[in-house]
């Protein structure tokens, strides 16, 4: 029961990466005992499982994700959300509001209206329709302030870190509040442009170099050193 | 390019029959269709064959015009291809402009025709870089039971093998038509052969159902000397460079049973 | 062919200075344009073309959606200046064609089923052309596809053999394509051991076509490893300067 590359290695869309009783895991296929890569990323050997940690991807909503989107069409049956994925989202008045939504007395374009950033959870996706959106939770709703920066939902994992510790590397040192959307989209506010300047910075850096090895320790660095010539 | 729209049952079913080497219809694996062919059924025409193959139903008119040459090939007639997929001919058809499907058709046939050199392009030169002439071949689908190409290409053969050309005289420079015909200068018989394959195994002549299961399709077309002179894969699917090897054997022997059809000498 | 072109001499030796079952000089570029959500470049020979990718996306029209899988979408196209004679910017009958084998081509690497309801837009433009722009197009192509996060069951690496001067050769440039006595196209996708696009016009005897068949595929064989490299290079290059930036 061969492995054909070693951990961590570069691997492209095809290539033969286990053969025998191994699973394959996320982003590989299976033919027969072969797993395939079916994306470019990193492979991760793990027990029985292969894994390809993906270089670039696009988002594919998920139960509970989080996510930010932009409001890009209102109708009578709510509005329709931009999520930075193949399909776009549907919030329906229902998951926007409180209290139950009359059409003649509530305007829906005055409580959320076409180019407005929202945080949503996902609250239902099969593929078969759109997925669905709430905005009924605390922390939900419109973006008022802050900056909006977009990454690849590839690198999402990253730039949250193990058990949370990038992210919050990055709220400590660049004192501003961070919201990751899982769709690649991420929400920085802080007390002043600068240290959302530098934030945005660090979340660029953490993207290019998702790939590699102590990159917590140079994202540390150069936050200081961005400060330093402040 | 759309979802099959036969139901999974009889997907499964046709291709179940064919691992087991049976087709839903009756023939073997390698077996053509029933085919009929009629010639110069239309009289307005320079020549003309309607070619039946099963249920499939084809019309080639062949129409012959004075034209000019291309400027890069100044001594030479032209040839050229049209295909059209009548909307009376299938639920599928719409009336407009030709789409993708009717184009690839036209131009896989014309293909064999012209890289065979079946026609002595040549001889149809009136006047070098001014006035030579140009045929057409129309390709007018009737009825839509499946492969088209094999069928259109051996009406656009049994076509051309009655088409007669006007006589003409040049007289200073100009044209003129005379009375009587002669025969138009086919010195070859492209025969286009198409195989599918369904569950990993081909068969000939695959009819419509058998194209909507198919994996890929291959077309192979041969001149009278068993060269092979077009291919086109069609299909979103693939094909092993085993079964593509396969396949040009059996083309090839099929192809010679074809031509005979239209080509009595041959 | 009325006029009569040596296209290999005595030697064995080509018009651009290649042997027989040589390439020409590739070049591959991946990810550079911003727009697309995934790109690449290709220079083969003097061919210089470009691949772009958008989606998977909401279907425009709507009615086109697919609901078992996605719909891809492709547009091969030459741009007025890419030869010698400027070609009208309307697609001709033979990009239609080409559009169509070319997606045929491409359509078996990639997942479709997993995102039903949506396209995959995929535009090839020849910016000049020398031979050989429908494979070159693909081996193009399949990397904008892998770059725009695609799950893919191969890259498809495609490349031509055909005759010409009664040698079977590989990689047909402009004047053995125009001038030669046979041209096969294929596209190839080596894991899985698949063609995805055979054609062929000319004139070969079933075993000219068998060995020409045969070199094509070993063509493709070689640009697949050039694709994956491309693929790589791009994070080969930020991994190694962060590593060099790192021991100084």
């Amino acid at each position: 029961m061969p492995v054909f590359f070693e951990n961590r290695e570069i691997v492209t869309p095809g290539d033969l990466l286990a053969e025998g009783e191994y699973e394959a895991g996320r982003n590989t296929y299976r033919d027969d005992s072969r797993v395939y890569a079916c994306k470019l990323g990193l492979v991760e050997y793990k027990g029985r499982t292969v894994n390809v940690v993906a270089l670039n991807t696009f988002y594919v909503p998920s139960v509970g994700d989080l996510v930010i989107g932009k409001i890009v069409e209102v109708n009578l049956h709510g509005w329709t959300v931009d999520i930075n994925s193949p399909y776009l989202a549907t919030l329906r008045p229902s998951e926007a509001f409180n209290k139950p939504f009359k059409p003649q007395r509530n305007e829906l374009s005055s409580i959320l209206d076409i180019g407005d950033i929202i945080q949503a959870k996902v609250i239902a996706f099969d593929r078969t329709r759109n997925p669905l959106l709430t905005i009924r939770e605390p922390g939900l709703g419109k973006i008022t302030h802050g900056q909006i920066v977009k990454v690849s939902p590839a690198k999402i994992p990253r730039i949250i870190g193990r058990k949370g510790s990038m992210i919050s590397m990055l709220k400590r040192e660049t004192r501003c509040g961070i919201t990751v959307g899982q769709n690649g989209l991420i929400h920085v506010y802080g007390r002043n442009p600068e240290d959302e300047r530098i934030a945005v910075l660090a979340i660029k850096k953490i993207e290019l170099e998702a790939h590699t090895s102590g990159l917590t320790d140079r994202v540390t660095e150069m936050i200081s050193k961005e400060r330093g010539e402040e | 390019m759309t979802s099959s729209t036969i139901s999974r049952i009889r997907q499964s079913q046709i291709a179940q029959l064919i691992t087991s080497g049976k087709r839903l219809d009756g023939r073997g694996l390698m077996d053509y269709r029933p085919i009929q062919i009629e010639t110069g059924i239309i009289e307005k025409a320079e020549g003309s064959a309607r070619v039946r193959l099963g249920k499939t139903e084809v019309m080639v008119g062949i129409k012959i015009e004075i034209g000019e040459p291309f400027s890069d090939r100044p001594d030479e007639g032209v040839l050229t291809t049209n295909a059209e997929f009548v909307p009376l001919a299938s639920p599928e058809f719409e009336a407009g402009p030709p789409g993708e499907d009717s184009v690839e058709l036209a131009r896989v046939v014309d293909r064999g025709i012209r890289e065979s050199k079946a026609i002595d392009l040549e001889k149809l030169c009136i006047i070098p870089g001014k006035k030579v002439f140009i045929v057409f071949i129309d390709i007018y689908v009737l009825n839509h039971d499946g492969n088209l190409i094999d069928a259109s290409a051996l009406a656009a053969l049994a076509a051309l093998t009655n088409t007669k050309i006007f006589k003409y005289e040049v007289k200073d420079g100009e044209v003129e038509i005379k009375s009587g015909f002669e025969k138009l200068p086919l010195v070859n018989f492209p025969v286009a052969v198409t195989l599918a394959d369904i569950g990993g195994r081909l068969v000939v002549d695959p009819w419509l159902d058998e194209e909507e299961v198919m994996n890929a399709r291959l077309t192979i077309s041969f001149d009278k000397d068993g060269k092979i002179c077009a291919m086109q894969k069609g299909g979103s699917g693939t094909l092993s460079p085993q079964q593509i090897i396969e396949a040009v054997k059996i083309a090839k022997e099929k192809s010679e049973e074809l031509r005979r059809l239209v080509v009595k000498e041959g | 062919m009325t006029k009569e072109v040596r296209l290999v001499n005595k030697k064995g030796i080509r018009t651009d200075g290649r042997k027989p079952d040589e390439l020409r000089p590739i070049k591959l570029e991946v990810g550079i344009l911003s727009n697309a959500d995934g790109s690449a470049y290709i220079e083969q020979g003097k061919n210089k073309i470009l691949a772009a990718v958008y989606g998977p996306r909401e279907v425009h029209p709507r009615h086109l959606a697919l609901p078992d899988k996605a719909l891809l979408r492709c547009r091969y196209h030459m741009a007025p200046f890419s030869v010698q004679e400027r070609k009208s910017p309307a697609p001709s009958r033979r990009e239609v064609e080409l559009s169509k084998v070319i997606r045929e081509a491409l359509e078996p690497a990639i997942f479709l089923e997993r995102f039903p309801r949506t396209s995959i837009d995929l535009f090839i433009e020849v910016l000049q052309a020398d031979g050989g722009t429908r494979v070159a197009g693909i081996t193009v192509a399949s990397l904008a596809l892998a770059d725009a996060g695609l799950p893919m069951r191969d890259l498809v690496a495609a490349c031509a053999a055909g005759k010409a001067d009664g040698y079977i050769v590989l990689d047909l440039n402009d004047i053995e394509d125009k001038e030669g006595t046979a041209d096969v196209p294929v596209a190839y996708m080596p894991s899985l051991n698949a063609v995805g696009l055979l054609q062929m016009d000319g004139q070969l005897t079933p075993e000219e076509f068998e060995q020409a068949f045969n070199l094509a595929i070993e063509g493709c064989k070689r640009i697949y490893e050039l694709q994956k490299q491309a693929l790589k290079a791009k994070y080969l290059a930020i991994k190694e300067a962060v590593e060099e930036a790192e021991e100084k």
